[in-house]
């Protein structure tokens, strides 16, 4: 039986950054995600902001990881190459009922300690040309950016493999091996392993892999799906962050232009009982779509590039804080009912934000609880970018290409991803095994023709490259195959 | 093989758009002709349209696509055109500069005299016509299926719905079916199809698949591959009709929902695209606002014959020809050309009335609504007939040509702007 110091369950930016934190200390370490690739889960399907911290319950986990995680993504992003921007984010007030609401967003931001400026209409029109003019003054936060969301998984979690953490994925947690009050590893479908500390980052599953162990037999996770609509950065140019005046139950419908230039509308709020139920329903896009008219009316279907959902782990753990009333606050903590469990749980927004200070947070609680842990004299905090064909001028564009040829044919033509780009994901440090993993890599796929037309050059791709049959390459691991067989076999 | 860096004319696509403008401007006296193509093998969509139905028009011969294809890409070679394969145009200026990029040939830039747009179309995609539903593998355009059956030589599933009744689709449901697939069924959500009634016959008819018009997919079901769809009826707004839903079992979704002109380097370029038709604005010459530009193909709007496509591309070619060896010509007079009633567009946008001197002047469109009964397709100046043509019926999928004659140089040349319109007889 192999035998780790720590296992953490779940390969989420939560789970990644963890690995990360914990790969500067002699340890060895086991991440185990039971899907075919990382961050197939919340951390994949969410809005990319990294959030000022205006907006959560004062005194809660929340506003507190908040904070503390909004400055130290700068140094984050130079270390580990994650597209990052600090726009600032606008809350905008259409008409002047709204327009007296932002003063109660200012206060509670004032409490978070988030520095926050209200600027007049004219201001918000010249730095928003699309807004309503209706609009009527905005709140700007300026230290929210946005990320990309799904680097955000992958390069910590590389950087940590660098470092030694060892990632098995289509590894799924089935329970706990126990001795006595003491966890001393994991079952999973691969195998059993054994190790002195568990951590559950296991997302929108936390609760149940808790309760395997006993433990807060009263955490639910309530799913709540959000809708999103991406638009084709050619039909509409936008480089901010606008977020409507919140409602009681939510941040509301928000419009903004991403790290990648296409533009994202969403996401609405529902409830589903069904922890797998990540589709899009024409309802629910109808709600978008009025949502962010609200903000931008001359938004036009026609710019409609691809429409995706996702779950929020959201949680009912009350704020440690007795003196704030407040019931769905992270669960950031080593578990009391058992020994060598810390649960990271209820992580929904701003859990993206928040990641890198839950991650230290743990390493905390791991010294509190006694661990001795020494660094490593040779941590590399650097793990590099690879190159981006797209986002580069044409003369770096002509340096790479003169480099290395593969890098001269371009797969996808709508986001202008090279052969080159997709062989060095599927050979780098955390491979890209699945066309969805290369997808999010690369943002293959994700533009206009959703594709269709990079598709059958993808499969065969990964089928040489991984010495598979194109039959065997799947989306997102088996059972989800392109092709099934070939048409009449032909003699050679 | 080496490249130069200036060209009379680059022509952007070797379908037969592309293929049909490169030809022609050699015969019209363009010195030398490069046709930049990002495909391994010249000739466009064509390579994966093994059916026949092609080439009737030009050839008065029924051809499968490839063989069409072939014909031209052999007469390029024979009058001397250049070919970069396996290189893709990043950037158009509207200067005529071109900066290309190949695995084979590096990066490139090109300057040329003229430039012919003939990049084709792409295909809807599930988010274009927002279709619901769990996002596993099995969703996929009917083209992508085409790619991967005809080229590719695979099968992408077993048990197949059909979105849409798009001449691809329906080719496809055919071709799966000779596979040995099983087609449940093909779905159209408006109330005629929007394919030609010859494929309807010919693929679905011939081989007992259920149309069923007035339809949609209201739900995928399916985590990691299809499992079934959720079909219902709609009424004409499209509002589904609650109680008609129906699961039918299958693991494959093709989408058949239409084709969208190709446009994103014309607009790069400073090319004014027609929010209708989603490609540029042309004139009978098929240039474009930009002097020098052209354009071919579907890459202007989408044709149903691609022996349209070629007629259109001789004509880009021609018209480039003249430009490079003549200069711009100052035009006395642009007529511009309106959809009337029951059009939906019409293509070209403008006319230059002296080219009637040499000939008469193809006017296609595309009507609004369906019309199955004899019909008059009339083009008008102001309030005034100038030339009429009777056709059986009007079906949005087929679309309607009409030529001026000579004859009417005068007429035109004095009108401010000719409007076409079809109506009933
Ligand atoms: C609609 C929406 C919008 C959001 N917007 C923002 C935003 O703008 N800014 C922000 O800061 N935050 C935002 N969030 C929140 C943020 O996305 C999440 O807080 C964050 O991604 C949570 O990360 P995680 O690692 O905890 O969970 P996940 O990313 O869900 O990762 C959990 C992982 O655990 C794995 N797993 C589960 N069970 C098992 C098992 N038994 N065995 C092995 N592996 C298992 C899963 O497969 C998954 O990969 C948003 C969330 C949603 C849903
Ligand atoms: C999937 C599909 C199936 C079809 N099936 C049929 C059919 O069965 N029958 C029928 O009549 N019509 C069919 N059509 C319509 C077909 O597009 C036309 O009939 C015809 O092929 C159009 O010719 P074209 O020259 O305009 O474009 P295409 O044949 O599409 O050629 C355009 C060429 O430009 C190239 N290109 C585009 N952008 C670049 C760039 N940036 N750099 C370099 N090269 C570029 C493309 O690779 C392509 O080879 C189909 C269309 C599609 C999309």
């Amino acid at each position: 039986m192999k035998t780790y110091d720590i296992i953490i369950i779940g390969g989420g930016v939560v789970g990644c950054m963890t690995a990360r934190a914990l790969s500067r200390y002699n340890l060895k370490v086991l991440m185990i995600e039971q899907e075919s690739d990382i961050g197939m889960g919340a951390s994949s399907a969410n809005s990319a902001i990294i959030h000022s911290g205006h907006d959560p319950m004062p005194g809660t986990l929340k506003a507190e990881m908040n904070r503390l995680a909004n400055p130290m993504w700068d140094q984050l992003i130079s270390e580990l190459g994650i597209p990052f921007k600090r726009s600032g984010a606008y809350i905008v007030a259409i008409g002047e009922e709204e327009f007296g609401c932002l003063a109660a967003l200012s206060e509670r931001a004032r409490q978070n300690s988030v520095k926050t400026e209200v600027i007049n209409a004219n201001e918000m029109r010249k730095k928003e040309p699309l807004i309503n003019p209706a609009v009527s003054g905005a709140l700007f936060t300026p230290s929210a950016g946005m990320v990309d969301p799904f680097s955000a998984c992958v390069a910590p979690l590389e950087n940590a493999i660098q470092n030694g953490v060892k990632v098995m994925t289509d590894t799924e947690f089935i329970s706990f091996i126990t001795n006595g009050r003491r966890i001393v590893g994991v079952h999973t479908n691969r195998g059993d392993f054994t190790c002195r500390w568990v951590v559950n980052a296991a997302g929108i599953y936390s609760d149940e892999i808790m309760h395997t162990a006993g433990v807060r037999p009263d955490f639910k996770i309530n799913p709540r799906r959000g809708e999103y609509y991406i638009l084709d950065k050619t039909e509409i140019e936008m480089n901010n962050i606008l977020f409507p005046v919140p409602s009681k139950v939510s941040k509301g419908i928000l419009v903004l232009g991403s790290t990648h230039g296409n533009v994202l509308v969403g996401p609405n709020t529902q409830q589903t009982p069904d922890k797998e139920d990540k589709s899009v329903t024409g309802d629910g896009l109808n709600e978008i779509w009025q949502g962010a008219q609200k903000l931008i009316p001359s938004l036009n279907q026609r710019a409609i590039i691809a429409v995706f959902a996702g779950l929020r782990a959201t949680g009912n753990a009350l704020c440690t804080s007795s003196k704030v009333d407040y019931h769905h606050d992270f669960v950031i903590e080593v578990a009391k009912e058992v020994e060598g469990l810390v649960n990271l749980a209820g992580i929904e927004s701003p859990g993206l934000t928040a990641a890198p200070a839950i991650a230290e947070r743990v390493v905390e609680l791991l010294k509190d609880a006694g661990e001795l842990l020494t660094k490593k004299q040779d941590w590399n905090p650097i793990r590099l970018a690879r190159p981006r064909f797209n986002y580069m001028t044409r003369k770096e564009q002509e340096e790479l290409v003169a480099r290395d040829a593969h890098y001269g044919r371009i797969v996808c033509r709508c986001e202008m991803v090279t052969e080159g780009e997709i062989v060095a994901e599927i050979h780098a440090p955390l491979p890209a095994k699945t066309y969805d993993a290369i997808k999010r890599r690369t943002w293959l796929g994700t533009g206009r023709c959703l594709g269709s037309f990079d598709m059958p050059r993808v499969v065969e791709i990964l089928s040489s490259e991984l010495g598979i049959s194109v039959s065997e390459v799947s989306k997102k691991g088996t059972g989800s195959e392109f092709l099934f067989r070939p048409t009449k076999e032909v003699d050679a | 093989m080496t490249f130069k860096d200036r060209y009379d004319m680059v022509v952007i696509g070797s379908g037969p758009g592309g293929l049909a403008a490169a030809i022609s401007a050699k015969k019209n006296g363009a010195q030398d002709v490069l046709v930049i193509e990002r495909d391994v093998e010249p000739g466009g969509i064509l390579l994966q349209c093994i059916h026949n139905g092609f080439g009737v028009e030009v050839f008065k011969q029924d051809l499968p696509g490839p063989a069409y294809a072939q014909r031209f890409i052999n007469e390029a070679y024979q009058v001397g055109v250049d070919f970069l394969l396996d290189t893709m145009v990043l950037e158009i200026t509207r200067d005529h500069r071109i900066t290309a990029t190949s695995k084979r040939y590096g990066f490139l830039n090109i300057q040329a005299k003229a430039v012919v747009l003939a990049m084709g179309c792409r295909e809807r995609t599930r988010a274009q016509v927002r279709l619901p539903g769990a996002r596993p593998a099995g969703v996929f355009t009917a083209g992508t299926a085409q790619r991967w059956v005809n080229v590719e030589g695979y099968m992408p599933g077993k048990n197949f719905v059909i979105l849409g009744s798009g001449d691809i689709g329906m080719i496809m449901a055919r071709r799966l079916t000779f596979e040995g697939a099983k087609v449940e069924r093909v779905l159209e959500v408006m109330p005629y199809l929007s394919g030609l009634t010859r494929n309807y016959v010919q693929c679905l008819m011939d081989y007992d698949i259920q149309l069923q018009l007035m339809h949609t997919v209201k739900n995928i079901i399916g985590k990691k591959r299809v499992e079934a769809i959720e079909a219902v009826a709609v009424d004409e707004k499209w509002n589904y009709i609650p109680g008609t839903e129906e699961i039918i079992p299958c693991d494959t979704l093709l989408l058949s929902v239409g084709l969208i002109p190709e446009n994103e380097l014309s607009r790069q370029a400073g090319v004014l695209i027609d929010p209708v038709t989603a490609g540029p604005f042309v004139d009978d010459g098929f240039q474009t606002n930009i002097p020098g530009i052209f354009s071919a193909g579907n890459v202007v709007h989408v044709y149903d014959l691609v022996d349209w496509v070629t007629e259109a591309g001789l004509i880009a070619g021609k018209s480039a020809a003249r430009l490079i060896q003549a200069g711009p010509q100052k035009t006395e007079k642009v007529i511009p050309v309106k959809a009337g009633e029951n059009v939906r567009y019409v293509v070209p946008h403008t006319l230059n009335p002296d080219h009637l001197i040499e000939g008469e002047i193809r006017v296609q469109m595309r009507v609004r609504q369906p019309i199955e009964a004899p019909v008059w397709v009339e083009v008008r100046s102001g309030e005034r007939l100038l030339h009429r043509k009777p056709e059986p019926y009007a079906r949005p999928g087929e679309m309607v040509t009409i030529f001026l004659k000579p004859a009417l140089l005068d007429e035109v040349k004095a009108a401010n702007g000719l409007s076409v319109a079809i109506a009933k007889r």
